[in-house]
C-alpha cells in the first residue's frame, strides 16, 4: 500500500539516520575517488616540475577551444542538475525531467567532443600507445610522449567517470519519468548530484593542469 | 538444528545455499569471509612451507630458482592481499562492529555482501593467474621488472589485486558510516570499545589509501597493455615513482593489518585482567595517531632506492615517531594487567604472545628506520623477520586470539580449554623458533629471496624450518578443535567470560537482529571494576 510517509530500510531506526548514513557513505566514496585521481595528479606534478618546458610546449598541441567549450558545457550541466534536484524536491515532475534530460545531454555532448578531440589527436599521430606512430615536432619528443601518456590516462579516467555519470543520469530520467516513490527519488538525485559535482570539479583540475599550463 | 524448541538465532533456519550466498546479515557475511580467508591462509601457508623446506639445505635442491621466486611471490600476494588485509576487519569486525555499537546490522548490508563477492572472486582469479601464469615479481610488483620483463601473467595478477581493492574500499565505507551513524543512545565516541576505534581507524586507511594502489596498478596494467611509459625511464618516466605510489598505500596497509589486531588485544587483556583498559583516551589517541603517521612514512621502504637523502631523513624521523603511539599502547596494555586478576585462558595466552612478539617486531622496526643501519640490513632476512613479527606474530596471533575470545558468541559453543592453550603455546614457540633465527641470519648478511645460501647459515635455517613445523601445528590444531566444537562443543552461555561490551548482552549465538531489546549505554567501556 503506497503511503506518503517515507519508510527507512530495515537496519535504520528512522529516516534521519538513514539520510545521514547515505550522505556520509557517499562522501567517503568520493574521498576514495579523490585519492584515485590524486595518485595520477601526484605523478603528473612530479613530471611537470621535472620536465617543465617540454610539458608546457606539448600542452600547446591540445585543442584549447574544444577544451574550453567542454568546460563550459560541464559547468552548465552542474547548474541544470541543481535545478533538476530542486524541481524534484518541490515535486515538479515535468520540470525535473526536463532539467535532467538537459544535464544528460550536456554530459553526452561533452563525451562526444572529448571523443572527437582524441580522434583529431590520433590523426595527428599524437597517441603514443600500442606502438602507434608518434610524430612530434617540438623538443624532446620522448618526454612529450610522457605528457601525452598522462593526457590520455587522465582524460580517459575522467571520461570513464563521466560515462558512469551519464548512465546514472539516464537511469534517473527513467526513474523520474516513472515517479514511484518521491522520497526515494529525493535521495537518489542527491547522490547522483554529488557524484556529478565531483566529476565536474575533477575536470576543472584536469583542464587546468593539461590545457592551461601551456607555453 | 534439532527439533527441540531452541530460541531462533542467526544460524537456525536457512541452511540452504541461497540463505548463505544471498544473506544480508553481517554475521553470516562474516562467516563467508572467514571461510574464504581461511582457504587463502592455508594456501599461502603451503607456499611458505615449501619455501622453508627448500631452505633446509644450503644447495638449491628441492626447487629451481624460478619455482622458488614464484612460490615466495604466491606466498606474499596471498598472505598480504587476501589474508592479512581482510582478516580481522572482515570477519571479527564484520560480526562485532554493529553489535558493539548496538546496531541491528551494518549501515549498508548489500555493499557488505558485494564486498565479499568482489573479494572472493577477485582473489580466486588472482590465484589462477599467479599459479597458472607463474608470477615471480614478489607481492610488490616493482617496476621496471613487472612492466618490461616479467611474463604477462603480471597483468592478470595486478588486475585481480586491483579488483580486490574495491572490496576493501566498500568494507571501509561501511565501517566508517556504521560507526558514525548507527550507535545506540548513550554509546558516545569516548565510550566505544577500542576494537571499534581500531576498526574505524583501519577503515579510514582503507578508504584513503586503497585508491592510490588502484591507480598505481591501473598504470602498471596500462603500461603492459597499451605500452605507455609512466614508469619507463626510456620515456623520461621514473620507476621510483611507482615505489612512491605503491608504498603510499602499502605502508598504511601495514596499519590496516595491525590496528584491528591492537583492538582485539585491548578487549582480551581488559577482560582477563578484570581491569579497565589503562589510559583509554590515550589509547584512542594513539590509534588515530598511528593511522595518521602511517601515511607519512612510506619512504622508509626506499632508503636505498635512490630517493633524496633529505627525504630519507624526514621519512626516518616520521618512522621513529610511529614508535611513540605504539609504545603508549604496549605500556598501557601492561599497565592494564597491573594488579589485575589475570586468568590464563587461551585468548589471554594469545594476547600475551602478541605483546611479546609485537615488542620485538616494533623495536626492530626502529632499527630499520635508522638510515645508516638500514643500508646494512635492507633486503636481508632481518627485514623478513621484522615484518613477520608484526604481521604474523602480531596480526595473526591477535586474529586467533580474537577468534577464541568471541568463538562462544560467534557459534554458541565452547571449545576444549586445554587443547586451545596448547595450540596458543605451540604458536608462540613455533613462531619464535621460525623467525628469531632470521634476525640473526639477516644480521649476518643473508639476503632475502635466495633459494640457496652458504653453508655457514645452515644451522639457523634448519632451526627456522623446524619452527615452521611447530607453527603449522599451532595453526592446524585450532582448525580441528574449533570445527569439532561446532557440533560437539559444550553450549556457551551469553557471556562465558563475564566480559563487558554490548556484544555480550546478546544471546549466544545472537538472534538475526542481534539484540532481543535494543541496548542503551550508561557507563564507560571496560567497567570491570
Amino acid at each position: 500500500m503506497p503511503t506518503d510517509e517515507p519508510v527507512p530500510a530495515e537496519q535504520f531506526d528512522d529516516m534521519a539516520q538513514q539520510r545521514r548514513s547515505i550522505h556520509l557513505g557517499m562522501w567517503a566514496f568520493l574521498a576514495t575517488e579523490l585519492l584515485l585521481f590524486g595518485g595520477l595528479f601526484a605523478g603528473f606534478t612530479v613530471y611537470r616540475v621535472q620536465h617543465g618546458a617540454v610539458f608546457a610546449e606539448a600542452a600547446t598541441h591540445l585543442d584549447l577551444t574544444l577544451g574550453s567549450i567542454n568546460t563550459a558545457l560541464l559547468l552548465t550541466s552542474g547548474l541544470t542538475l541543481f535545478a533538476a534536484e530542486q524541481a524534484i524536491t518541490d515535486r515538479h515532475r515535468g520540470t525535473g525531467l526536463l532539467f535532467l534530460l538537459a544535464t544528460t545531454l550536456l554530459g553526452a555532448v561533452f563525451l562526444g567532443i572529448k571523443g572527437y578531440e582524441w580522434y583529431a589527436e590520433a590523426s595527428h599521430n599524437l597517441v603514443p600507445v600500442l606502438g602507434w606512430p608518434f610524430h612530434y615536432e617540438g623538443q624532446s619528443p620522448a618526454i612529450a610522449e610522457l605528457f601525452f601518456n598522462f593526457y590520455f590516462i587522465m582524460t580517459g579516467l575522467h571520461a570513464a567517470h563521466m560515462l558512469m555519470g551519464v548512465i546514472a543520469l539516464g537511469a534517473m530520467v527513467f526513474l523520474v519519468g516513472r515517479w514511484r516513490d518521491a522520497h526515494k527519488l529525493d535521495r537518489q538525485i542527491r547522490m547522483v548530484g554529488l557524484y556529478w559535482a565531483f566529476v565536474d570539479v575533477v575536470w576543472i583540475f584536469v583542464f587546468t593542469s593539461l590545457y592551461l599550463l601551456r607555453a | 538444528m534439532s527439533a527441540s524448541a531452541e530460541p531462533a538465532h542467526y544460524l537456525t533456519g536457512g541452511w540452504s545455499l541461497r540463505g548463505w550466498l544471498l544473506t544480508l546479515d553481517h554475521k553470516r557475511i562474516a562467516w563467508l569471509y572467514a571461510i574464504s580467508i581461511t582457504g587463502f591462509f592455508f594456501l599461502g601457508g603451503i607456499a611458505a612451507l615449501l619455501i622453508r623446506l627448500e631452505l633446509l639445505t644450503p644447495a638449491g635442491d628441492l626447487l629451481s630458482s624460478e619455482a622458488y621466486n614464484r612460490l615466495f611471490s604466491l606466498h606474499g600476494i596471498v598472505m598480504v592481499w587476501f589474508f592479512l588485509i581482510p582478516s580481522i576487519p572482515a570477519t571479527l569486525g564484520n560480526f562485532l562492529l554493529p553489535m558493539m555499537v548496538g546496531a541491528r546490522d551494518m549501515a549498508f548490508p548489500r555493499l557488505n555482501l558485494l564486498s565479499w563477492y568482489i573479494y572472493t572472486l577477485g582473489g580466486l582469479f588472482t590465484m589462477v593467474a599467479v599459479i597458472a601464469g607463474g608470477v615471480d615479481t614478489g607481492w610488490t610488483f616493482y617496476t621496471p621488472y613487472s612492466t618490461l620483463f616479467a611474463n604477462s601473467a603480471v597483468l592478470a595478477a595486478a588486475t585481480g589485486v586491483f579488483v580486490v581493492g574495491f572490496s576493501s574500499i566498500l568494507t571501509g565505507i561501511n565501517f566508517i558510516v556504521t560507526t558514525h551513524t548507527m550507535r545506540v543512545p548513550g554509546q558516545t565516541w569516548l565510550r566505544l570499545p577500542l576494537f571499534v576505534w581500531a576498526n574505524y581507524a583501519t577503515a579510514l586507511i582503507m578508504v584513503l589509501a586503497t585508491p592510490v594502489l588502484s591507480i598505481t596498478l591501473l598504470l602498471i596494467a596500462l603500461e603492459r597493455t597499451l605500452g605507455i611509459g609512466i614508469f619507463d625511464p626510456a620515456l623520461g618516466g621514473d620507476p621510483l615513482l611507482f615505489q612512491h605510489l605503491f608504498w603510499f598505500y602499502s605502508h598504511p596497509a601495514v596499519y590496516i593489518m595491525i590496528l584491528p589486531a591492537m583492538g582485539v588485544i585491548s578487549e582480551i587483556i581488559a577482560c582477563f585482567s578484570r581491569n579497565p583498559v589503562f589510559g583509554y583516551t590515550g589509547m584512542v589517541l594513539s590509534i588515530m595517531a598511528i593511522a595518521l603517521f602511517g601515511f607519512l612514512v612510506w619512504g622508509h621502504h626506499m632508503f636505498v632506492s635512490g630517493q633524496s637523502l633529505y627525504a630519507g631523513i624526514l621519512f626516518s624521523l616520521f618512522s621513529f615517531l610511529v614508535a611513540v603511539p605504539s609504545a603508549i599502547k604496549t605500556l598501557n596494555w601492561t599497565a592494564t594487567m597491573f594488579r589485575g586478576r589475570i586468568v590464563y585462558t587461551a585468548p589471554m595466552i594469545y594476547a600475551l604472545s602478541f605483546l611479546g612478539l609485537f615488542v620485538i617486531g616494533g623495536l626492530t622496526g626502529v632499527f630499520l628506520a635508522s638510515l645508516a643501519v638500514d643500508v646494512h640490513l635492507h633486503d636481508t632476512y632481518f627485514v623478513t623477520a621484522h615484518f613477520h613479527y608484526i604481521m604474523v606474530g602480531g596480526a595473526v596471533t591477535a586474529y586467533l586470539g580474537g577468534l577464541h575470545f568471541w568463538w562462544p558468541k560467534l557459534t554458541g559453543r565452547l571449545y576444549p580449554a586445554l587443547w586451545s592453550k596448547v595450540a596458543a603455546l605451540a604458536l608462540f614457540i613455533g613462531f619464535n623458533l621460525t623467525f628469531y633465527p632470521q634476525f640473526l641470519l639477516g644480521y649476518g648478511g643473508m639476503p632475502r629471496r635466495y633459494h640457496e645460501y652458504p653453508e655457514a647459515f645452515e644451522l639457523l635455517h634448519v632451526m627456522s624450518t623446524l619452527g615452521t613445523g611447530v607453527l603449522a601445528i599451532g595453526y592446524l590444531m585450532p582448525l580441528v578443535y574449533l570445527a569439532w566444537s561446532l557440533r560437539y562443543g559444550e553450549r556457551a552461555p551469553a557471556n562465558p567470560w563475564h566480559a563487558k561490551g554490548l556484544e555480550w548482552l546478546a544471546p549466544s549465538p545472537p538472534p538475526v537482529d542481534n539484540f532481543v531489546t535494543t541496548p542503551t549505554v550508561t557507563e564507560a567501556p571496560y567497567a570491570y571494576r
